[in-house]
């Protein structure tokens, strides 16, 4: 029981993760109808940033904070320098623009800091582990890994539906000729929106930094499953990206969890082992298809085109 | 029409190598040299390169060529990488190979080509069994060897149950095997983790953790070690359940884990303490040529696959032709070790003492391995029975 | 219009030339692994012609043409694991799991069009790689080695590098042959208009899936046969060649020659494997140029290579 528990924390701290990476992946494919690959770059340069100021300043939230503007930043001098003569061509021109870039930025990541990676280690505070109920030990980082991305969540909430900004960005997402049309600064809002899914790309690469990896590359995994999240949910909605995330992490997490168990009753050991990650590796597209097949538009689409 | 012929020209240039000269010995060199176990290779390369500096840099007379290069820890790439060294760049030995499943996918092309291939690092069951082959050697060991001495140091301190974690690729996979072979209490369960991409050990340790066993076995190479030491204490899963490790815990991943690994021992063949000649003379050698660095068992295998290369090429006054020579002189294993007693069994594989190593605070309040006890003499692995050779 | 045609097409014949005459120059240099690199690259080729097909002529975005580089591979892998060598069994097998593939797939994906067709081609083809890295008595993740090449009893020799080069090749141009009598067939005309407007050619009463149907089979199938090469002639099948980012690589071999053409495919695929390979002789860092480039191509170069020559000619 006290298992389950546990297993579901991690599901959960996972989704939130993916949560971060996905809603700017959704913005920007919403709003600006811009597929982005080298948004799991973005992801892999927030954790870069963040290793390298944790280091300079030797203090853990300045080097997070000053990551996350260096990221927001590089994100929004990206967008005006290429990405924005991109804007209304062909899908594949997005594809293999980008696709260009995720070369560009992991040679560039290893010529500036090297092959071999870095490592981001924890303050002390943040490396104890804590007694949530009695006999569940978790450990804390994890803990403010879910409470920031909860934290984020809510706050794009209140921007997206309570603000004259995130009012414009959901029409944007909806139809986009028509704010144009209404005189609305739409090279401004384009790259602000940019900025910010950088900005949460970077947000959600640092703070995986310390517990899993800072490596050249580590975009390329983990930007299919934002991509599968968005089509999940629904491009352009970030409720969708939300629900989609959670229900993502969670099957990996549990599926990782339970599923070698489960399979032991009926293949060898070793044999379980190496099927049970690629089965709920497997259950994640499957679900994919099966949305796309039923509901082509996902299932909280945010345009009613 | 002028831009395809230039690229043609261009291109028939650049690919065109001409034949080079057979004065010099070639051996070629597949690592990790990028991403997070890239210090690793970086390892064995310095230790190859002080090996051949202490060597004079020639062998039988001739200057030697190194050609290092870099796996990707991908089975697929350090197999092109092995198939250009011996096809394009024609080496005369071709040495390395941290990771199990690259040395089981370029194996194929070595062995065609009879090229002599020196594993430096990986020993999958395989290769000392049905895959053994005449131009294979090892300077490391069979992966079973270690995890069976853990086993046995386990059964020595009465431990009754133990939970087993480890990658899911052919040396995780030994490395548990190992350990079930020796170990004589209750296997309490068996986990393996996506490689190399996951890092997160959570679900596991939780189940760990849940299990009740007594113990916990853990088998993971580089930067995962680090991670799953910091997971581990993270979780206050330390203060609860031992832990024994196997390659888990070296001087490349120490300076991470700090504190974290202090008081959890494993199992190694070669520790940087061993009190014979030439391991004092290595040891103080490397870290002069390299300040800040400590050399781990990694370097010391490289080390002694230079020696063993070297030892078969002034056997044959460096002509590399005479194959059947240079076979029968690396059979006898004519060179000093570094760990000491060293010979070869009928599949190329060392039969070698194993060791205790803890992580202790030294003198100067620094961390350090230090060998603790001999576990096991002369050990043998337990595929060589498989191995049609005599 | 004649200009044009008139570059593009000597640089076909000049491609195909070269190619055809390597393995003599491989043999009097000396240089085995320029025959090596060159076949890999024909098989290469082959999978894109094999994409162009549909993307170019078709107008379907495929992200997971490289499943079917997996399925042709492990086709022969698995049989010959299993002690089956005769590739009158394997290539058979490996071209039939391609086709069945394909259709189990296009029938589902066909039904979506846009970023949702490219995101679930992509997903079927993940699903492929998760099922192969999941088969753990074939190796899983660390891959597969091929002991002995296919086995034709005597009518061709696969171990020798020559005679495998020119299979290849064969097949090479054979797919491209085939994919041109598609093209200038009725269907193949209906699958152009298809792209163009797809409202329209239903209007007119085509059922517009079906065509497409056939049209994803045909490549897949197509680039089953290549899988199979590629096992052969690197005597090793991993999941890792069925990972998203090879058909990206595949994607842009098929960008880069300039989709729609003929011969494109295999320019592009020559241009990217050789940049790949000088460049990273050249300098450890080929990507920071290689990325750009694509970048500059894709904002400037509209329709690859091809096109920019016909532009030359042209103006």
């Amino acid at each position: 029981m006290l298992l389950v528990v546990e297993q579901f924390l991690n599901g959960l701290q996972f989704g939130l993760l993916l949560f971060l990476l996905a809603a700017g992946l959704t913005l920007v494919f919403g709003i600006m109808d811009f597929v982005n690959l080298a948004h799991g770059s973005l992801y892999m340069m927030g954790a870069y940033f963040a290793a390298t100021f944790v280091a300079w300043t030797g203090n853990f939230i300045v080097g997070a904070i000053l990551a996350l503007g260096a990221t927001l930043l590089l994100g929004i001098v990206l967008e005006f320098v290429a990405l924005r003569h991109l804007y209304g061509r062909d899908h594949l021109d997005h594809v293999l623009a980008t696709f260009g870039l995720i070369l560009f930025f992991n040679d560039a990541v290893r010529l500036i800091w090297g092959p071999a990676g870095l490592a981001l280690p924890l303050p002390g505070w943040l490396t104890v582990p804590i007694q949530i109920m009695p006999g569940v030990y978790y450990p804390a980082y994890r803990l403010a890994i879910i409470i920031v991305a909860l934290a984020v969540a809510l706050m794009l909430y209140l921007v997206v539906m309570r603000t004259r900004v995130g009012m414009l960005i959901r029409a944007g997402a909806s139809n986009r000729e028509m704010i144009g049309a209404l005189g609305i600064n739409i090279n401004l809002l384009f790259t602000l929106v940019f900025g910010l899914g950088a900005a949460l790309a970077g947000l959600a690469g640092l703070m995986q930094a310390p517990i899993l990896t800072v490596q050249i590359g580590m975009g390329e995994n983990i930007l299919i499953l934002a991509f599968v999240i968005i089509v999940i949910g629904g491009i352009g909605s970030i409720r969708g990206a939300f629900l989609a995330a959670i229900f993502v992490g969670m099957i990996d997490t549990l599926g990782r969890a339970f599923l070698p168990d489960l399979l032991r009753q009926m293949l060898s050991s070793s044999a379980a082992s190496t099927a049970a990650p690629a089965l709920s590796s497997m259950l994640i597209y499957l679900v994919m298809a099966i949305v796309l097949v039923v509901r082509p538009e996902g299932l909280f689409p945010a345009s009613r085109r | 029409m002028k831009t395809a012929f230039w690229l043609a020209g261009a291109t028939a240039l650049a690919l065109a190598h001409p034949a080079f000269a057979a004065d010099t010995i070639k051996i070629g060199f597949v690592s990790t040299f990028s991403g997070p176990t890239a210090v690793i290779g970086n390892d064995m390369r310095n230790s190859f390169e002080l090996a051949l500096d202490h060597l004079g840099r020639k062998m039988g007379g001739k200057p030697v060529e190194v050609i290092y290069e870099d796996d990707g820890q991908k089975p697929d790439v350090g197999k092109q990488k092995t198939e250009k060294l011996i096809q394009s760049d024609k080496v005369d030995f071709i040495a390395g190979y941290i990771w199990s499943n690259v040395l089981l996918a370029s194996l194929k092309t070595a062995v065609d080509s009879q090229t002599f291939l020196i594993s430096a690092n990986a020993g999958p069951s395989q290769l000392a069994g049905e895959l053994c082959s005449p131009y294979v050697f090892s300077t490391s060991w069979q992966n079973d060897q270690t995890p069976q001495a853990m086993g046995l140091y386990m059964n020595q301190k009465g431990v009754k149950s133990v939970f087993l974690i480890g990658p899911n690729y052919a040396a995780g996979k030994d490395m548990l095997a190992g350990v079930k072979s020796t170990f004589k209490g209750e296997i309490k369960g068996e986990e393996y983790t996506v490689w190399p991409s996951q890092l997160d050990f959570s679900a596991e340790l939780s189940k760990a953790r849940n299990s009740g066993a007594e113990s916990i076995f853990v088998f993971y190479p580089g930067a995962a070690g680090v991670q799953f030491l910091n997971q581990y204490v993270q979780a206050g899963i330390k203060q609860q359940i031992p832990l024994y490790t196997a390659f888990t815990i070296d001087e490349l991943s120490l300076p991470l884990q700090k504190e974290n690994a202090l008081g959890i021992p494993g199992a190694q063949e070669w520790v940087n303490d061993l009190p014979n000649e030439q391991n004092k003379k290595f040891v103080a050698d490397y870290r002069k040529k390299y300040p800040g660095l400590r050399p781990t068992y990694y370097g010391a295998q490289a080390y002694d696959a230079a020696q063993l290369i070297n030892s078969a090429v002034v056997a044959v006054n460096g002509d590399t032709s005479k194959k059947d020579a240079m076979k029968a002189e690396m059979q006898k294993a004519n060179f000093q070790s570094l760990r000491g007693p060293f010979k070869y069994g009928n599949n190329h594989i060392p039969i070698q003492n194993f060791y205790l190593q803890d992580v202790v605070k030294d003198a100067e309040g620094q961390l350090a391995l230090k060998t603790v006890a001999t576990i096991v003499k002369d050990d043998q692995d337990r595929f060589h029975d498989k191995c049609p050779m005599k | 219009m004649t200009a044009s045609l008139n570059a593009r097409a000597a640089v076909a014949v000049l491609v195909a030339l070269g190619l055809l005459l390597l393995p003599l120059y491989s043999s009097a240099s000396g240089n085995i692994f320029l025959l090596t690199l060159f076949t890999r690259i024909v098989i290469l080729a082959l999978a894109a012609v094999s994409l162009n097909l549909i993307m170019g002529y078709g107008g379907m975005m495929s992200f997971g043409h490289a499943a079917y580089l997996g399925i042709g591979g492990y086709a022969v892998g698995i049989l010959a694991h299993e002690g089956i060598g005769s590739g009158f069994i394997q290539w058979p097998v490996a071209l039939i799991a391609s086709a069945l593939f394909a259709l189990a797939v296009g029938a589902l994906s066909l039904r979506t069009r846009g970023v949702y067709f490219i995101m679930i081609t992509l997903a079927f083809a993940q699903m492929a790689y998760y099922i192969a890295s999941g088969l753990a008595r074939y190796g899983g993740d660390d891959g597969l080695t091929v002991y002995k090449r296919s086995d034709f009893a005597g009518l061709i020799n696969l171990s020798s590098r020559v005679q495998i080069y020119y299979l290849c090749l064969a097949c090479l141009f054979g797919g491209i042959y085939l994919v041109w009598r598609i093209i200038n067939s009725r269907f193949g005309l209906v699958v152009q208009g298809l792209r163009s407007n797809e409202q329209r050619m239903q209007a007119i009463g085509f059922p517009a899936n079906r065509y497409r149907l056939v049209c994803f089979v045909i490549a897949g199938t197509m680039c089953g046969l290549a899988g199979a090469l590629l096992a052969n002639n690197t005597d090793f099948v991993s999941p890792a060649a069925m990972y998203w980012t090879r058909s990206g690589d595949l994607m842009v071999m098929v960008i880069l020659g300039g989709m729609g053409s003929m011969f494109g495919p295999v320019v592009g695929a020559i241009v990217f494997l050789v940049l790949e390979e000088l460049l990273s002789q050249v300098t450890e860092y080929w990507a920071l140029i290689m990325g750009p480039l694509l970048l500059v191509i894709v904002l400037f170069g509209r329709g690859g290579i091809m096109g920019l020559l016909g532009r030359f000619s042209r103006g």
